[in-house]
């Protein structure tokens, strides 16, 4: 019989924290405990868990640097089945070495860090892809919004502060494979509960569209800068994304076209504002010259500023 | 003919694109958890990409795209023949609120065409910025284009609402602005820039009391230079920047590759530089902004004043000043190793916390995320010497890109 536990995914660093205690306390190493998630299935070899034996006699309890904690409070996050044995792998190495969260180059911390930035991207890119999509009419002044979205790891308490602080004044779901989060205006609910790809619609989304289409400069394109930072795993659900083959495959034609154009006669009020231009400023100072033209743009600090 | 809103977006979005900036940062935090209004900043978020490369952080549009100016770069100016259009303030203030609602954007990045007169056009878009804080009590980001010749009432009041002032130089040399902007001067451009500086440093200071003074643009401001319109080198370009960022203490500079557009003027190059030069400038900006170079220095081996295109600023400069290289991995200080080509900020932060520890190895540096390919020359450290730099006859050749075969079509 192996000693070890079983975690469910959501497992925070709270829950894990007085595990992994008992287990220092009991004098196990890495090695000596097994650290399972309930999402993982058991096969028939796998033995059954026990906990670990209780403390031994003045056994001190662990210690960590703040940096170091605040390391394994991400990494327990990320969706990698083993981080539970590497954070504790780290909890133990960190009480002969405790400076270890700060050697970027031992293999534990570059994993750990890797992991760290890998669930942080997440975050960011949850912040910016999730699309709300209105839903109904608004009760007693709010509005109800809907969004779907697939992150990668078990981010969802991490986000919730950042929509909830900022979509204030409607309601809001945000719908997951990893959960839910709802706002009513007052609390923020998490659910674990995994759920299914809503249908929704959104006749803003022509607009947005539009714009998308119009900001775009078919002059430049860099395919490689828009793929590293919008992967196509987003692209599904981002109501944007469907346009881009088209842009793209227009975009040739239309630099040939603004090249092949001549020059036109200028529109009637162009004219129109040249004369009166004329007719109000005389000539000549049109240029406010400059004492002595130093080819620069701006060749000193602005004397009007107080340094 | 009855324009619909759709069409009116897309020719003011269309019109404002060329405006390289984006930022959505800088202005601290703030979020509307006590306000229970609409919106929050952080750190800048880009909710979407194009496949120009650019991002989409902010609704960036136009409230009209009739000018009274002639500038030959823009596609705005009053002899072009695109079609024209505008918004209602109101308008700008239901895109923005219901484009933020659905997370497409992280606020408002306000320009218009000059109307009527200066103080006209910058009071309407004040006015959208101010009933945007106020009557929707929204928290987003709202950056306004300045309009030179405004006047200080009106600017003060941008600088309430606005988390970020912007006005353009356009153009790198006075030369050039006098010859494509014939309506704009230099030395107004100058005034409002050194103007809103000193806004901007009041609006940061405290009184004897410890009061605070009335907000006035916490993102700084930011201006934009185009690049190859003119015959300005790039030596012009960055010490044009350089006084920018010191005399005005703007918080960015950027560069514009000018792009061809719709029905342009005749006066206008009829090829676009290439992009690699716009890359160049912005890799020399950050260089400047965060790696300890001075601008001088980037360009000092340059004859031509351009920067080169093959390889990139640090390590041509890096090549030019071979002599201080290698360098100890183990020892050498944080500002040597900004210089060395291949590493970052954030690896020379990771190199400096981790060498208080451990006696560091090349290899090490894989789990950093460095290249090893690239540093090796430049860099010593336990169990490696480079051959002496300083001695290579075909230094340049080793650094350059493989060739690559032509493309046929």
């Amino acid at each position: 019989m192996a000693y070890g536990f079983v975690l469910d995914d959501y497992a925070s660093f709270s829950a894990w924290r007085p595990l992994a205690r008992q287990s220092f306390l009991a004098g196990c190493a890495p090695e000596e405990i097994e650290w399972r998630g309930t999402s993982e299935e058991t096969t028939l070899f796998d033995t059954p868990l026990a906990s670990p034996p209780p403390a031994r006699a003045g056994a001190q309890p662990p210690v960590l640097r703040s940096q170091c904690h605040a390391l394994l409070r991400s990494i327990l996050r990320h969706a990698d089945k083993t981080r539970f044995a590497l954070a504790y792998r780290i909890l133990w190495r960190a009480q002969t070495e405790p400076a270890l969260a700060s050697i970027a180059t031992d293999p534990d911390i570059a994993r750990a860090l890797r992991m760290h930035q890998q669930v942080r991207k997440d975050v960011h890119k949850m912040t910016a892809f999730v699309r709300f999509r209105e839903h109904g009419s608004a009760q007693a002044g709010r509005r109800s919004f809907y969004a779907w979205f697939e992150p990668d790891h078990y981010i969802l308490p991490s986000v919730a502060p950042f929509f909830a602080r900022r979509f204030v004044d409607m309601d809001w779901v945000i719908l997951t494979p990893k959960g839910s989060l709802a706002w009513n205006g007052d609390t923020c609910a998490f659910s674990p509960v995994p759920c299914a790809k809503p249908k929704l619609s959104d006749t803003i989304e022509q607009l947005w569209q539009t714009y998308y289409v119009s900001t775009f400069n078919p002059a430049r394109i860099k395919t490689k800068a828009m793929l590293s930072e919008m992967p196509r795993k987003y692209w599904k659900n981002l109501p944007e994304t469907t346009l881009i083959p088209r842009m793209l495959a227009e975009a040739d034609a239309r630099v040939t076209a603004m090249a092949a154009q001549a020059p036109r006669p200028a529109p009637a009020f162009h004219h129109k504002l040249q004369q009166r231009r004329s007719a109000t400023a005389p000539a000549v100072q049109e240029e406010p010259a400059p004492p002595q033209h130093s080819g620069k743009f701006i060749a000193s600090p602005p004397s009007d500023v107080s340094l | 003919m009855k324009q619909s809103l759709s069409d009116r977006l897309a020719l003011l979005s269309d019109a404002a694109k060329y405006d390289a900036s984006c930022s959505s940062s800088g202005a601290g935090k703030r979020d509307s958890a006590a306000t229970k209004g609409l919106g929050s900043v952080s750190n800048g978020i880009c909710h979407a990409y194009t496949p120009d490369g650019r991002c989409i952080s902010l609704l960036k549009i136009l409230l009209t795209n009739f000018c009274i100016y002639d500038c030959a770069y823009c596609i705005n100016r009053s002899s072009s023949n695109v079609p024209r259009a505008r918004f209602t303030p109101d308008e700008v203030i239901w895109l923005t609120l219901e484009f933020y609602r659905r997370n497409y954007i992280e606020g408002l990045f306000l320009s218009s065409g000059i109307i009527r007169s200066s103080d006209d056009t910058m009071s309407q878009m004040v006015h959208v910025a101010r009933e945007l804080r106020q009557t929707h009590n929204f928290r987003g980001y709202i950056h306004l284009k300045t309009i030179p010749n405004a006047s200080p009432a009106l600017l003060a009041e941008a600088g309430l609402y606005a988390d970020r002032l912007s006005i353009n130089v356009e153009m790198p040399t006075e030369q050039g602005l006098a010859a494509y902007a014939p309506q704009k001067h230099a030395s107004e451009i100058r005034h409002s820039m050194g103007e809103m500086r000193t806004h901007i440093e009041a609006g940061k200071d405290r009184t004897l009391t410890g009061r605070k003074p009335p907000r006035f643009a916490p993102g700084g401001q930011s201006t934009q230079m185009i690049v190859g319109a003119d015959a300005a080198t790039d030596r012009d370009i960055l010490s044009s920047s350089s006084s920018l960022y010191t005399g005005y203490r703007l918080r960015r500079v950027y560069y514009s590759a000018f792009s061809p557009i719709p029905d342009a003027s005749a006066i206008l190059p009829v090829k676009a530089p290439p992009l690699l030069r716009e890359h160049r400038l912005y890799q020399a900006d950050w260089l400047f902004r965060f790696y300890g170079f001075q601008f001088s220095e980037i360009t000092a081996a340059r004859p031509d004043g351009m920067l080169d295109l093959e390889l990139d600023p640090k390590l041509a400069w890096a090549l030019a000043n071979r002599a201080l290289f290698p360098l100890d991995l183990n020892r050498a200080p944080k500002e040597m190793l900004l210089r060395v080509p291949g590493l970052g900020v954030r690896s020379v932060q990771a190199i400096l916390s981790a060498r208080s520890h451990r006696q560091l190895r090349l290899e090490d540096l894989v789990r950093l995320n460095v290249s090893i390919r690239k540093v090796k020359p430049f860099l010593y450290a336990t169990g490696w010497t480079p051959g002496r730099l300083a001695e290579r006859q075909n230094l340049r050749e080793l650094f350059l890109p493989q060739p690559q075969q032509l493309s046929l079509f």
